[in-house]
């Protein structure tokens, strides 16, 4: 049956545990890997930049032995003559076995998985959601602290645009005993779909704070995020809100030391270039993550 | 009392919330039916007080889902050879399909051609876009 990941849900929480289980195997033996999607070809429809996300696709579709093909920007694909996704879709359903597609509106990528004939892959969709960032998240936590239960989780920053942050809370929630500090300032709060219909609606514990410093001695996790730019109409706004958090090695000081520090990646100053020889920082590995949690995804879409 | 001929075959909206039937007889395009159609405006109700009534002489089929909406307090009552033949009451559908727009600007439904407007029933009991989770707030439509 053709399976698509849009949103972290799609996947259920069994399937999550095993693809993780999957991207630990082929992080430890990536020699067993090589050849598994030999001959399948991956397209990359990227109509907003990347980096991070569509390398990681491209290495990790190249490391099964695979090949890619795709466009890294909006320019140089047929939308700028104004086709629709569903039209791109169906032709690229003939020319790859797999896609992974970037857009900057909200509900591209489910609109293209209602024609696609080839597995459909969020790599993020404007503001909303990025389920394979949240594969990578989980499998970095997981890595970390040993379990993906029993966590006090601080995410921090703009919580409003940030589509890992609503990703990763969906996701996250369906594992017993979490616990999640939202920090960030009033006009970037958690939309409501998340606080209303996923934290309420399902009694998870939240709290809403506005000062980093406060939360900081509780959690197992703090995840940082960046203010982004590109999410804000006004530049007004977005001069405003940009340097609201910033994390320091002194604001890491009442942390505990099992604490590990996550970011999406790229970051601009949200967290100072000192914290990276911190122990706690795991962000690097968290990037690295990225590649063997998307060929364990490709794999599993694939059936290979 | 107000005495409207009584229909052969054909429905019955009942319980509509007085004052709305003229719009509900636009959205289901009922101007554009060829039988004859009675709109009752602000007729005694025992259970509402006041109500509409629009009762439409032949079988047609109506979008449930846009009266499930508009209005889930609505009966619809199928009459058969001049009797009742059915009863059907209305709740939220799940789902609505180019009955209301989503208005975010990021949403793939301001930039698509041709896409459907779809929404569904929140837990919270809301309608959200299908496409990027938008709450729909009728005052902003």
């Amino acid at each position: 049956m053709l399976r698509h990941l849009i949103d972290p849900l799609d996947l259920s929480k069994e399937e999550v545990i095993s693809l993780l289980d999957l991207a630990d195997d082929i992080k430890q033996h990536p020699e067993n890997y090589r050849e598994k999607a030999r001959y399948k070809k991956l397209a990359t429809l990227f109509y907003e930049p990347s980096t991070r996300t569509r390398l990681s696709f491209e290495a990790a579709m190249l490391n099964l032995g695979g090949s890619v093909l795709g466009f890294s920007d909006s320019s140089q694909s047929s939308a700028t003559k104004g086709e629709s996704i569903a039209d791109t879709i169906r032709v690229i359903s003939a020319y790859a076995d797999i896609c992974a597609m970037r857009h900057p509106k909200e509900g591209a990528p489910l609109r293209a998985s209602h024609y696609s004939r080839i597995p459909v892959i969020n790599a993020g969709d404007g503001g909303h959601q990025h389920p394979t960032q949240t594969l990578t998240d989980l499998m970095t936590i997981r890595e970390r602290e040993g379990r993906l239960s029993d966590l006090t989780i601080g995410v921090c920053g703009d919580l409003k645009f940030g589509r890992t942050v609503h990703s990763l809370i969906k996701s996250i929630i369906r594992f017993p005993n979490i616990r999640l500090v939202l920090i960030s300032p009033e006009e970037l709060r958690v939309p409501d779909y998340i606080t209303e219909d996923e934290l309420k609606a399902k009694n998870i514990p939240f709290t809403e704070v506005r000062s980093l410093d406060d939360a900081m001695a509780k959690l197992d996790i703090l995840y940082m995020t960046r203010v982004q730019r590109e999410r804000f109409f006004n530049e007004e706004d977005y001069v405003r809100l940009k340097n609201s958090y910033i994390l320091t090695t002194d604001k890491l000081r009442p942390a505990k030391e099992t604490l590990a520090v996550l970011h999406p990646l790229p970051r601009v100053n949200e967290i100072t270039l000192a914290v990276d020889n911190d122990p706690r920082a795991a962000y690097f590995e968290q990037a690295e993550n990225g590649v063997y949690v998307r060929m364990a995804l490709i794999i599993f879409l694939l059936g290979l | 009392m107000l005495y409207i001929d009584s229909i052969q075959n054909g429905l019955v909206i009942d319980h509509i919330q007085a004052g709305t039937s003229m719009r509900i007889y636009h959205l289901l395009k009922l101007d554009r039916l060829d039988c004859g159609v009675a709109i009752i405006k602000n007729v005694r109700s025992e259970k509402y007080g006041r109500k509409d009534i629009i009762k439409i002489e032949g079988e047609i089929d109506l979008n449930l889902d846009i009266l499930g909406y508009l209005d889930p307090n609505i009966t619809i009552v199928v009459i058969k050879d001049g009797n009742v033949a059915e009863k059907k009451s209305l709740t939220l559908p799940k789902t609505l399909t180019n009955v209301i727009r989503c208005n975010n600007p990021r949403c793939i439904t301001s930039a698509e051609e041709g896409i459907d407007h779809i929404f569904s029933l929140s837990e919270k009991g809301c309608y959200r876009c299908i496409y990027c989770d938008e709450e729909f707030h009728p005052s902003r439509s």
